[in-house]
């Protein structure tokens, strides 16, 4: 993985020189766009839900029990904001999407369909990689944001329902409120943000470096995945330093 | 013999000293070779001499060990040379964009590149898939198409281009004989219509012979003899004999 990161950044370097072309690409992005965002959608709700909910369950009794019940929304809504929600979407469309891309790109790749478009002198970073990174940019923060919202609505419900934790909505989001910030929540779609561009560049510059016929592609896919994930969880952990200063 | 840029007819190509190697294994072996503005070349060899290989290079797909390939007088990996000079390459796979149309396939150089507005552009690709016989075949899927008629799409996505060089793997293969007669009128036609250079790999002697102003004959990455198809067939190196006149009635 790491001996290729030179390559992800020339190849990440290439796509912002390409940005200006982005209106020329719309169509394409419309189409990544709904792919990414609005195929995902169920799945983000559902996720966000039950995360909400365990981290509601697994904290909810043990605050209560010490007299600290009153914290139970704050305990949730402060880590589903700043890590749960942007890490597990970013892992989920790592896996639905980056997939996706570095089959599509490598299929492209293997059956010379890249090169004929740089025959016809259309390069594959504006053709490929433009319309998909800045689909996923926009659209994995804004599914974060929808996750975020969907996971305390999550710890509310269980809180409410558990009898161990006994609380009613007022007084969950009452905590929430006073525990979380507009600024935290900034933070949590800002990481989403930048793993939204490791995915699209680790999965589509794997997507360009396959070679073979379909065991190729099928390995491509597998450390698109592979690499993401390694690589969002390192992100986390250095843009959590960073930011928490 | 180096070109001024000119948009209306073919463009030379000077092969000088080509080699390369994949892994150690010499594919080509310092190949020197000029097609001349407005000629169709073709070159002729068995499997795995290097034809392909020597193409991809032609187009700037892949980068030389050493030598140089001059397109119109410039070297073919000089950032403008795509600006400067249309070139076509009509690969033996056809590499048919398998996500678009046959109609988007045709029509991708004029839209990508914002040469014509979109209702032109429908009238252009409908020309085009009719000169190789597939008109009102736009609105189908490459996966719905034989490989025959993905070749003939990959033609007519090149003739798009209106390319003054034009690069043809194998444009015969796959194709029953009436279809790799049509196409071989049609590369004639480009040449007298817009005297388009063509550089031809196959392995189909009929096409060569038909069509070729001049002919050359790689083995193992070296050109055994290059001449017009005339001299090519009395060439008396055994190799060149052997398969020009390979036949199944020996067996």
């Amino acid at each position: 993985m790491f001996q290729n990161v030179g390559e992800m950044v020339v190849l990440f370097w290439a796509t912002l020189l390409a940005l200006p072309l982005t209106w020329r690409q719309r169509h394409k992005v419309f189409d990544q766009f709904f792919e990414i965002g609005n195929a995902s959608l169920l799945m983000v709700c559902i996720l966000s839900f039950f995360i909400g909910g365990v981290i509601a369950l697994q904290t909810g009794p043990l605050l209560v029990e010490r007299g600290l019940g009153s914290y139970v929304g704050g305990v949730v809504g402060y880590s589903i904001c700043k890590e749960l929600a942007p890490v597990m979407m970013s892992i989920l469309i790592a896996g639905r999407i980056g997939s996706a891309m570095a089959a599509e790109i490598g299929s492209m790749q293997v059956y010379q369909e890249i090169e004929a478009l740089r025959t016809m002198n259309i390069p594959p970073v504006n053709y490929l990689v433009l319309p998909r990174l800045v689909a996923i940019a926009i659209s994995l923060p804004l599914l974060v944001t929808f996750a975020i919202l969907v996971g305390w609505l999550g710890g509310a419900c269980v809180s409410v329902a558990n009898s161990h934790i006994g609380l009613s909505f007022p007084a969950f989001f009452s905590s929430l409120r006073d525990a979380v910030e507009v600024k935290d929540v900034a933070n949590g779609v800002f990481k989403s943000f930048i793993f939204a561009l490791v995915i699209a560049v680790v999965s589509c510059h794997q997507g360009l470096i396959t070679r073979g016929g379909p065991r190729g592609i099928g390995r491509s896919v597998t450390k698109a995945v592979v690499n993401s994930i390694v690589l969002i969880v390192i992100c986390d952990y250095l843009l959590t330093r960073i930011l928490l200063k | 013999m180096s070109d001024t840029p000119n948009n209306s007819r073919g463009v030379s190509v000077q092969v000088r000293g080509l080699h390369k190697s994949y892994d150690g294994q010499e594919v080509l072996l310092g190949l020197d070779f000029d097609v001349h503005p407005g000629e169709i070349f073709v070159i002729m060899g068995p499997s795995g001499s290097g034809k392909t290989v020597l193409l991809k290079h032609l187009i700037g797909l892949e980068t030389p060990d050493a030598g140089q390939i001059l397109i119109g007088g410039q070297p073919v990996q000089s950032p403008e040379l795509m600006d400067q000079y249309r070139m076509a390459m009509v690969f033996q796979s056809g590499a048919l964009l398998n996500s678009l149309t046959v109609g988007e396939n045709v029509g991708l150089y004029l839209s990508e590149h914002r040469l014509k507005p979109p209702d032109e552009i429908a009238r252009i690709v409908s020309e085009k898939l009719e000169v190789v016989g597939l008109k009102g075949n736009e609105d189908k899927m490459p996966s719905d198409l034989s490989g025959g008629m993905k070749k003939r799409v990959a033609i007519a996505r090149a003739l798009v281009i209106e390319p003054q060089l034009i690069l043809y793997d194998e444009p015969t293969s796959e194709l029953d004989p009436l279809s790799a007669l049509v196409i071989a009128e049609e590369i004639v036609n480009l040449k007298e219509r817009i005297q388009v250079t063509s550089l031809i790999v196959s392995h189909d002697r009929d096409l060569a012979f038909g069509v070729a102003d001049r002919i050359a004959v790689i083995n193992q990455g070296r050109i055994l003899t290059i001449g017009a198809p005339d001299e090519v067939r009395r060439n008396e190196d055994p190799l060149v004999k052997k398969f020009l006149h390979a036949d199944f009635k020996r067996l």
